[in-house]
C-alpha cells in the first residue's frame, strides 16, 4: 500500500496504521503542517496540553496503563528542550514513547534561525535513539522504525526531528509491513540449558526470594499471570520494586511487600538473608541494594533481564538469562512442571517461619491519631474506599509516593504509574491524564504532595477541556516532605527552604480551573469527603491536611546494608538520635 | 536493631568506582562495527563521557561503502567488569551492529600512523636519521633544519619512537590512533 502524500499527512498516517488513536501535544510554528494534516481528519485524537513537559508525562501515564506506545508531537526550539524531562524520566523507567518535534527548515538547520535548537544533539543521551529526518523519502520508515524501536527489547523513548520543509514535501508513503530493522534484534526466547539450570538451582534452595521489577510489567499482562503460576507452584516468597507494583497481587500469602529503601522489613531482610535470589526484569538499583558490598552477602543470584547491559552493572550475578520475562517465565514454568521437583520441604517452611517473625515487626505501623489526619492513614482510607472500583493510580514525587506505595495495595498489572528512576516532581497530573484518556471510564487518582503537584499544576486545564474527570488527592504536608526527612535525619534538623511557603488555597484553585475543591483535617471526616470525591463526575482537588512533620519508615538509610533498617517504632524511642544514624559516608550519597 | 556502627564501611565496590584498585585495570581494544549515519559518532563518544569511561585511543572510517558501514576502533581501560559493560552499552545503540573485544576474542594485530616532527643541526640531524631507520621510518618532508617522519607500527612502537626524538629536537607529534583487525581467515 503506497501513496503519495505530504509528509505532514504521513506522519497522520504512520500514527493511524500503528493504531496509536491518541496524541498529546502543543503546537507551534514548526509544526504547523502536521497540526493542518490532523485538522482534517478523525482518526487520531488530539489533546492540547498546557505544558510540553504534561505531554511527555501524559503520554508515559497513557502508555504505562494501556501497554500501548504514548504518543507526543511539539514544536522546535522551546517545545522540544520542555519535553527533555518527560524523555529522561521515559528513558529510566523503560516506556515507550514516540516523540515528534518540527524543526526549522533543512537549509536554515545551524544557521541559528529562530526556535532552532539541536534537537538530536540534546537529546541523545535521554532517548533510546533519535533521528533528524533529512529528506522525504526516509520519513516513512522512520517513523515506522521509531514504534518499533520504542517498544521492542527494553522499551524507551525515541524522538522524530521533522524539518518543516520535509513536512510539506511530497513523498511515497509505505504502510508499516515488513519494517525489519537491519541491526535492532533484542533477543526475546531465554537459553534453554540456562532456564533449566535455574531451576535446578531454585529447586535445591533452602531460602529463596523471588525479586521482580518494572519488567515484568513491560513484559505485559501473560508475563504477570506466569509469574503468579511460578510462584504458586514453588511457594517462594515474593517481592518488587516500586516499578513493578501490582506484577504479583498484594492480597497473595507469599507476597512480602516492596523491597528497598522504604520497603518492608520482611522483604529486606528475606533479601539479604536469602540462598537464592531470582531477579526478574528488575535492575539492583541503588534504592534496592543500599550498601553493595553488604548486599544479600551470603546469596547465588539468577537475573532474568532483556537488556544485556543490566546483568552484571551493579551486582554480579551467578546466572544471567537474558530474554522477555514472559518467554522466560514460560519455559520456566514448563520446566518446573515438567521436572516436577524435590523441594526442600522442610527447609522452605524453616525459611517461611523466619519470615513470619520479621513480619511481626509490623514495620509499616505507624503511630495513629485522633486529632490530625496521619499520611499513611489518608492512603488506608482511599484504597479501602476505591479498591473495589477499576482504579488507577498516579503520583507525584516525595514522602507521598512512599507512603501510596506502601499502603494502597495493587492486584494488577498497569495500574500503578509512578516515576521511580528518575524520580520527577509534577509528573503524577500529567500522567494521570493521560490514564484518564486511555482508560474514559476509569477512577484516575494522582496521590500528590502539595510541592509536587504545582509543578505540572496547569495541566488542570487540560483535564477540564478534555472533561478527564482525575482526581487529585495532596497529602498537604505544608513541607517538601522527604527533603524535610532528610534535612531532619542528615542535616541537624535545618530546614533550610523545605518548607511550602505561600501555598495557595487549593480549594479556590480547583475551582478557578472549573474543577471541584474539598478539603478535609479532620480524620472523622475524611471518609466522607473521599467519597464525596469519588462520586463528583468532575475533576477534583481533594487537599488532604496531614500531619506535618511524619516522616516516612521504614527506611534504609543510604550506604546502610538491608538489615540495618531504621523502623518508625525506632525512631520514637527517646535514647536514639535520629539525625546521627547516618554516617559521614551516607551523607555523601544521595 | 543493633545500635548504629560508628565505623565508616568500606567503600562499595562498583565497577566504575576510582576507589577499585588500579590493579586490575586492563587495555582492551574494541572494535565496533556501525551503520555509517549521521551522528553515530557523536552516540558512541557521547556514551563514553556520559557513563565515565576512558577512551585512549579512536579511529573511525567507512569501511563498506556500499553498505554504509564503519568501523570504529576505540582503545578504553578499566576492570574487567566495566570493559564487560562497555561492551553491552555499545551493543544497545541502535545503529550498532556488532562489537567485538579484540583483546579477548580476537588474537588481533594493531597499527598506528604517527607523523613526527623533528627540528636540529648537525650531530642531531645525523642521529634522527640513523634512529628513523632503526624504525623504518620514512622523511616524508624535510628542510635544512628539519625532518617530518612518518611511521606505523604498534602504539608502543610510536611512543618509543617518540620518547627517542624528544632529547633530539621533537616538535609535534600526529597520530592517527589504532586500527586493528583479527588475524586468520575469519573476519571480526
Ligand atoms: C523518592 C523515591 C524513593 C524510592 N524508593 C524506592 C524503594 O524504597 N524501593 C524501590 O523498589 N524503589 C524505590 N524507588 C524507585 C527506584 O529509584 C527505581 O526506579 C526502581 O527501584 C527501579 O525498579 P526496577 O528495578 O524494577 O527497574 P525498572 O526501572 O522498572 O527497569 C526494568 C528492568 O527490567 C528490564 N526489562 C524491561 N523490559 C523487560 C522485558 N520485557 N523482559 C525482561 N526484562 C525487561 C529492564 O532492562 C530493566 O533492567 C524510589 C524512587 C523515588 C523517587
Ligand atoms: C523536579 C524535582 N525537583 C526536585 C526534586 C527533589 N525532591 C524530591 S521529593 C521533594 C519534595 C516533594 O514535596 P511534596 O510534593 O510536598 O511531597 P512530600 O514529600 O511532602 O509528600 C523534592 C523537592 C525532585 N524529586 N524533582
Ligand atoms: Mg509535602
Amino acid at each position: 500500500m503506497s501513496k503519495q502524500m505530504t509528509g505532514a499527512e504521513m506522519v497522520v498516517e504512520a500514527l493511524k496504521d500503528q493504531g496509536a488513536d491518541t496524541l498529546f501535544g502543543y503546537p507551534g510554528g514548526a509544526v504547523l503542517p502536521i497540526y493542518d494534516a490532523i485538522f482534517q481528519q478523525n482518526f487520531v485524537k488530539h489533546v492540547l496540553v498546557r505544558h510540553e513537559q504534561g505531554a511527555a508525562h501524559a503520554a508515559e501515564g497513557y502508555a504505562r496503563s494501556s501497554g500501548k506506545v504514548g504518543v507526543l508531537l511539539v514544536t522546535s526550539g522551546p517545545g522540544a528542550t520542555n519535553t527533555v524531562t518527560g524523555l529522561t524520566d521515559a528513558l529510566m523507567d523503560s516506556i515507550p514513547l514516540v516523540c515528534i518535534t518540527g524543526q526549522v527548515p533543512t537549509h536554515l538547520i545551524g544557521s541559528d534561525a529562530f526556535q532552532e535548537c539541536d534537537t538530536v544533539g540534546i537529546t541523545r543521551h535521554c532517548t533510546k535513539h533519535n533521528y533528524l529526518v533529512r529528506s522525504i523519502e526516509d520519513l516513512p520508515r522512520i517513523l515506522h522504525e521509531a514504534f518499533y524501536v520504542a517498544s521492542s527489547g527494553r522499551p524507551g523513548p525515541v524522538v522524530i526531528d521533522i524539518p518543516k520543509d520535509v513536512q510539506f514535501a511530497t513523498g511515497t508513503y509505505h504502510g508499516p509491513k515488513n519494517i525489519q530493522h537491519k541491526t535492532y534484534q533484542p533477543q526475546v526466547k531465554g537459553d534453554l540449558a540456562k532456564i533449566r539450570h535455574a531451576v535446578e538451582m531454585m529447586a535445591a534452595a533452602k531460602k529463596p526470594v523471588f525479586y521482580t521489577g518494572g519488567g515484568v510489567i513491560n513484559s505485559g499482562p501473560e508475563a504477570s499471570e506466569l509469574l503468579r503460576e511460578l510462584v504458586k507452584l514453588t511457594g517462594f516468597p515474593i517481592t518488587s520494586t516500586l516499578m513493578g507494583l501490582g506484577a504479583y497481587p498484594a492480597s497473595g500469602d507469599k507476597w512480602l511487600g516492596m523491597l528497598g529503601m522504604h520497603g518492608t522489613y520482611e522483604a529486606n531482610h528475606a533479601m539479604h538473608d536469602c540462598d537464592l535470589m531470582i531477579a526478574v526484569g528488575a535492575r539492583f538499583d541503588d534504592r534496592i541494594t543500599g550498601r553493595l558490598d553488604a548486599f544479600s552477602p551470603g546469596s547465588k543470584k539468577i537475573h532474568i533481564d532483556i537488556d544485556p547491559s543490566s546483568i552484571n552493572k551493579n551486582v554480579k550475578v551467578d546466572l544471567g538469562i537474558i530474554g522477555d520475562v514472559a518467554h522466560v517465565l514460560e519455559d520456566m514454568v514448563r520446566l518446573w512442571r515438567t521436572s516436577a521437583p524435590q523441594v526442600d520441604a522442610g527447609a522452605l517452611k524453616q525459611w517461611w517461619k523466619q519470615i513470619d517473625t520479621w513480619r511481626e515487626r509490623k514495620s509499616l505501623a505507624y503511630r495513629p491519631s485522633k486529632e490530625t489526619i496521619k499520611p499513611q492513614h489518608a492512603i488506608q482510607r482511599l484504597y479501602e474506599l476505591t479498591k473495589d472500583r477499576d482504579t488507577y493510580i498516579t503520583t507525584e514525587v516525595g514522602q507521598h509516593q512512599m507512603w501510596a506505595a506502601q499502603h494502597y495495595h495493587f492486584e494488577k498489572p498497569n495500574r500503578w504509574m509512578t516515576s521511580g528512576g528518575l524520580g520527577t516532581m509534577g509528573y503524577g497530573l500529567p500522567a494521570a491524564v493521560g490514564v484518564q484518556m486511555a482508560h474514559p471510564q476509569a477512577l484516575v487518582i494522582d496521590i500528590a504532595g502539595e510541592a509536587s503537584v504545582l509543578m505540572n499544576m496547569q495541566e488542570m486545564s487540560t483535564a477540564l477541556q478534555y472533561r478527564l474527570p482525575v482526581k487529585i488527592f495532596i497529602l498537604n504536608n505544608e513541607y517538601m516532605g522527604m527533603v524535610r526527612q532528610w534535612q531532619e535525619l542528615l542535616h541537624g534538623g535545618r530546614y533550610s527552604e523545605s518548607y511550602s511557603e505561600a501555598l495557595p488555597d487549593f480549594v479556590k484553585l480547583a475551582e478557578a480551573y472549573g474543577a471541584v475543591g474539598i478539603r478535609c483535617s479532620d480524620p472523622d471526616k475524611l471518609d466522607d469527603a473521599i467519597l464525596e470525591m469519588i462520586d463528583s463526575p468532575k475533576a477534583v482537588i481533594f487537599d488532604c491536611v496531614v500531619e506535618k512533620a511524619e516522616n516516612c519508615f521504614p527506611m534504609i538509610p543510604s550506604g546502610k546494608a538491608h538489615n540495618e533498617m531504621i523502623l518508625a517504632e525506632l525512631s520514637d524511642d527517646a535514647g536514639v538520635e535520629i539525625g546521627s544514624i547516618i554516617d559521614e559516608r551516607g551523607k555523601l550519597l544521595v | 536493631m543493633n545500635a548504629p556502627t560508628l565505623n565508616p564501611p568500606p567503600p562499595p565496590p562498583s565497577p566504575y568506582s576510582s576507589a577499585l584498585g588500579k590493579s586490575n585495570i586492563e587495555q582492551h581494544t574494541l572494535s565496533v562495527l556501525v551503520d555509517n549515519e549521521p551522528g553515530v559518532l557523536a552516540r558512541v563518544v557521547g556514551l563514553f563521557s556520559g557513563r565515565g569511561y576512558n577512551i585512549e585511543s579512536l579511529t573511525v572510517a567507512e569501511v563498506a561503502h556500499g553498505e554504509h558501514l564503519s568501523r570504529i576502533t576505540i582503545v578504553t581501560s578499566g576492570p574487567p567488569e566495566a570493559i564487560e559493560q562497555i561492551g553491552h552499552q555499545l551493543e544497545r545503540l541502535v545503529p550498532v551492529h556488532k562489537v567485538t573485544d579484540l583483546t579477548t576474542h580476537a588474537r588481533a594485530i594493531e597499527r598506528e600512523l604517527a607523523m613526527v616532527k623533528v627540528r636540529g643541526k648537525g650531530d642531531d640531524r645525523v642521529e634522527a636519521l640513523r634512529l628513523a631507520d632503526a624504525f623504518r621510518a620514512r622523511v616524508i618532508d624535510a628542510t635544512t633544519e628539519s625532518f617530518v617522519f612518518e611511521l606505523t607500527g604498534n602504539a608502543d612502537k610510536i611512543d618509543q619512537f617518540v620518547e627517542l626524538m624528544r632529547p633530539i629536537g621533537l616538535v609535534e607529534v600526529s597520530r592517527t590512533g589504532v586500527a586493528a583487525i583479527s588475524r586468520g581467515p575469519e573476519p571480526i
